[in-house]
């Protein structure tokens, strides 16, 4: 098997055993500094994350304006998962009991753990064997692939991206295109490294080829599969249904061969109506690709019927929870109307630098800055609120509105009163916050700091005792020497 | 338009302490623009490092004072879009829960503006008596662009400068990484960040960089010299002001004592 791009800690290697998904807290996100100075040496990762900056760049702008309305579709959007929030055992019950009408079934879990072992059960019922995965954010939240490997059942991801590094056994590094750490160059090598039945002298530089190539591959998965799992992007409570989109429609495949579609979903996925869940595609896609639609929508309604002529023999709907009813009702609320469209990552500069993997969890930028501590704790991601400029872009291309900014701020607020965060740290601001409450002392400190910071010849300082951090890659600009304050008063009092 | 409002300058932490220049340009545009101009002596700092650190009762007494401290002007002005938006859209935020500091932060908030959306949406200034010969492109920062909108304004008055050429600046409105305690807290990431905005930077072409935030102008002036560009960084403030004669940010000779 190919080396991952870079070591990165916590990268799932079947060889370390399942990562259970507080691992994922655990072991990963606290380690957070040291995984990105790992992605800022890790050359090949960066080639690709310029390349992502560059493929980015105005998309999303490019599809708002391309609709005038957008503001509106997106207040509308924003309404509907408020009411949702507002209203979600209703509608959730409501959901049930059309699944159950459609002879379907709905499963709830608590946890990752009762998640995992709900749809080990059911693909054991069927004596199942092989699993075909479409993309699903849960499967990765309560980390499915490895329990089912390690129950001795193969899951095949079919989205193109997952398989890529479903091959390189990696995890996304985003969430909606998984593999984007990955150079096209890349995904030929591993290709090469793990299609080995095939001529090694094959053309593989063209992105057709390797789609052509991992159709392919597929093909026979697909076939064979005896369960078929995906996620959800709704769930449509007037009618009991599962929607997802997808541009490969590998989702079509991987839930209407099998014997037993399994659909993953947090229970904030619900909405009332079809038309709700459209309202809401019409700022999903523009926000996620700057497409006007997905290629594929796809609306599962129970099992297979009498007179239809595919479709699995059983429905089953594992709704999770996972940290998510703690959150409604606290000043958290607004993330759980996340559609996972990842606008907020392809916009924000940290992401740029760093990638998806450096923050140990599955949902990396920005909102998984906010999601990963309501999930998984604080104590074990409190670098991910912290290492943010606040710069606000992703608040700004959130078509759900969801104010991300304020949220992060809300977690430094509960790391500092928890003091997680480094003592150096907190006494640094404790101590800047005490001479900026006595002014008269202020003063004489910035006069005295000014004369210390200044520096005639060339205007900047190589190395700063204290300000390491930023000398290691840029001067400092030197001070004039004499405050504002001290010249001002010179000038009002001569 | 009120006639000759007494404005009170909240100078800053950085431009009290690292470039004064900043401040006495803010002045003389206030002034030019009819404005009497006072300077609290018992400013400090707006209370954003604490804020962003999650110190919200810190935050809150520095809130206090400033708040005090700029209740009996018309208007308050800041040469920063970032503390400025601190004061107006973060300060009511800071007291929604107290009944008798909601109401003060509110109507200090109010009166907060961040300098060049002041003198052209408050004072109507449409061009300046400025000259400077230069390539100058201009970068957005951050709280200034999506806090107070801040966008057109500038670029409008620095459109009247005679000599001066403006170029845009690609990814004007991304972040250059500076982001207050973050530059320092996560020094290696905030370094990337900084080295896209200098290359967009250098791609211009331009030989002046400016924007409208001291914080992101030594961050970017900082990167610009370790890579030993010949750009020159200056707050837009001093070329409204045609306060130019001094050297640039980050370079050359400071002033005798
Ligand atoms: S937080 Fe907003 S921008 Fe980010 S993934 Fe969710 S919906 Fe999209």
């Amino acid at each position: 098997m190919n080396a991952p791009t870079a070591p990165f800690v916590g990268i799932s290697d079947p060889a370390q055993g399942p990562r259970s998904p507080s691992a994922v807290g655990h072991g990963v996100s606290d380690q957070f500094k040291h995984n990105a100075d790992l992605a800022l040496g890790d050359a090949k990762l960066q080639v690709a994350l310029a390349e992502m900056r560059s493929s980015f760049k105005g998309r999303n702008e490019a599809a708002r304006k391309g609709l005038p309305e957008f503001q509106a579709l997106s207040d509308h959007a924003k309404a509907i998962k408020q009411h949702v929030l507002a209203n979600l055992d209703y509608y959730l019950e409501r959901f049930e009991a059309k699944v159950k009408a459609a002879g379907g079934q709905v499963h709830w879990c608590n946890d990752a753990a009762e998640a995992r072992d709900k749809v080990l059960a059911i693909c054991r019922s069927a004596g199942a064997r092989t699993v075909t995965k479409g993309k699903t954010m849960v499967g990765e939240e309560i980390a499915i692939n490895h329990h089912l490997e390690a129950n001795g059942i193969l899951p095949v991801e079919t989205d193109l991206g997952e398989y890529i590094i479903q091959l390189r056994g990696e995890t996304p590094s985003h969430i909606i295109a998984p593999a984007i750490h990955v150079s096209k160059e890349g995904v030929a090598d591993t290709f090469r490294a793990h299609h080995t039945d095939l001529d090694p002298a094959r053309p593989l530089s063209e992105i057709t080829a390797m789609l052509a190539e991992a159709r392919g591959k597929l093909r026979a998965r697909f076939l064979a599969a005896d369960v078929g799992i995906t996620g959800a992007n709704f769930l449509i409570a007037e009618t009991g249904s599962s929607v997802i989109v997808t541009n490969e429609g590998n989702g079509d495949l991987t839930q209407t061969l099998p014997k037993i579609h399994i659909v993953l979903a947090g229970i904030e996925k619900v909405v009332p109506t079809l038309e709700d869940a459209t309202a809401i595609f019409r700022v999903l896609a523009r926000s996620a690709t700057g497409q006007e639609m997905s290629v594929y929508t796809t609306v599962s309604t129970g099992p297979r019927r009498a007179h239809d002529l595919d479709g699995p023999g059983e429905y089953h709907v594992i709704l999770l929870d996972n940290g998510r009813s703690g959150v409604l009702g606290t000043e958290f609320e607004d993330m759980l109307r996340c559609i996972r469209c990842g606008a907020c990552m392809d916009h924000c500069p940290v992401y740029h630098a760093i990638g998806g993997h450096a923050y140990g969890s599955v949902y990396p930028g920005p909102i998984g800055a906010v999601l990963t501590p309501a999930l998984f704790g604080l104590a074990h991601s409190k670098d991910l609120p912290n290492a943010s400029t606040l710069c606000g872009r992703c608040e700004s291309v959130c078509p759900m509105q969801i104010p991300l900014p304020k949220m992060l701020r809300q977690w430094r607020e509960r790391s500092f009163e928890r003091h997680l965060a480094p003592a150096r740290e907190r006494w640094g601001i404790k101590a800047w916050a005490w001479l900026a409450r006595h002014p008269q002392i202020y003063r004489g400190a910035m006069a005295l700091a000014a004369r210390l910071l200044r520096r005639p010849a060339t205007g900047r300082i190589r190395h700063l005792p204290l300000g390491g951090a930023w000398t290691a890659g840029r001067d400092f600009p030197a001070a004039s020497g004499r405050t504002f304050q001290e010249q001002w008063r010179r000038r009002a009092r001569p | 338009m009120q006639d000759s409002p007494h404005v009170a300058l909240l100078v800053t932490c950085l431009v009290d302490l690292m470039r004064p220049e900043i401040g006495f340009a803010a002045v003389k545009l206030l002034e030019q623009a009819g404005c009497r101009v006072s300077v609290p002596e018992a400013q400090t700092c707006c209370g954003q490092p604490a804020y962003n650190s999650g110190d919200r009762a810190d935050a809150q007494a520095i809130a206090r004072q400033v708040i005090a401290a700029f209740e009996p002007f018309d208007y308050v002005v800041v040469p920063s879009g970032s503390c400025a938006g601190m004061v107006h859209a973060h300060y009511p935020a800071l007291f929604a829960d107290d009944p008798a500091w909601r109401p003060r932060a509110e109507a200090v908030a109010a009166k907060t503006h961040e300098l060049v959306s002041f003198l052209t949406d408050q004072r109507g200034v449409t061009s300046v008596p400025a000259h400077l010969d230069a390539v100058a492109t201009y970068h957005d920062s951050c709280s200034g662009l999506r806090e107070l909108k801040i966008r057109e304004q500038p670029r409008q008055l620095l459109k009247t400068v005679t000599g001066l050429t403006l170029k845009e600046l690609e990814g004007s409105e991304a972040c250059c990484g500076f982001g207050g305690t973050f530059c320092v807290k996560y020094g290696p990431i905030s370094d990337r960040i900084v080295a896209d905005k200098t290359a967009d930077i250098a791609a211009t072409g331009a030989d002046l960089l400016l924007a409208g935030d001291l914080g992101c102008l030594m961050n970017m002036a900082g990167k610009l010299t370790r890579q030993g560009h010949k750009i020159d960084c200056r707050h837009v403030a001093e070329v409204l002001a045609d306060m130019t004669d001094g050297p640039p940010i980050g370079r050359g000779q400071v002033e005798p004592l």
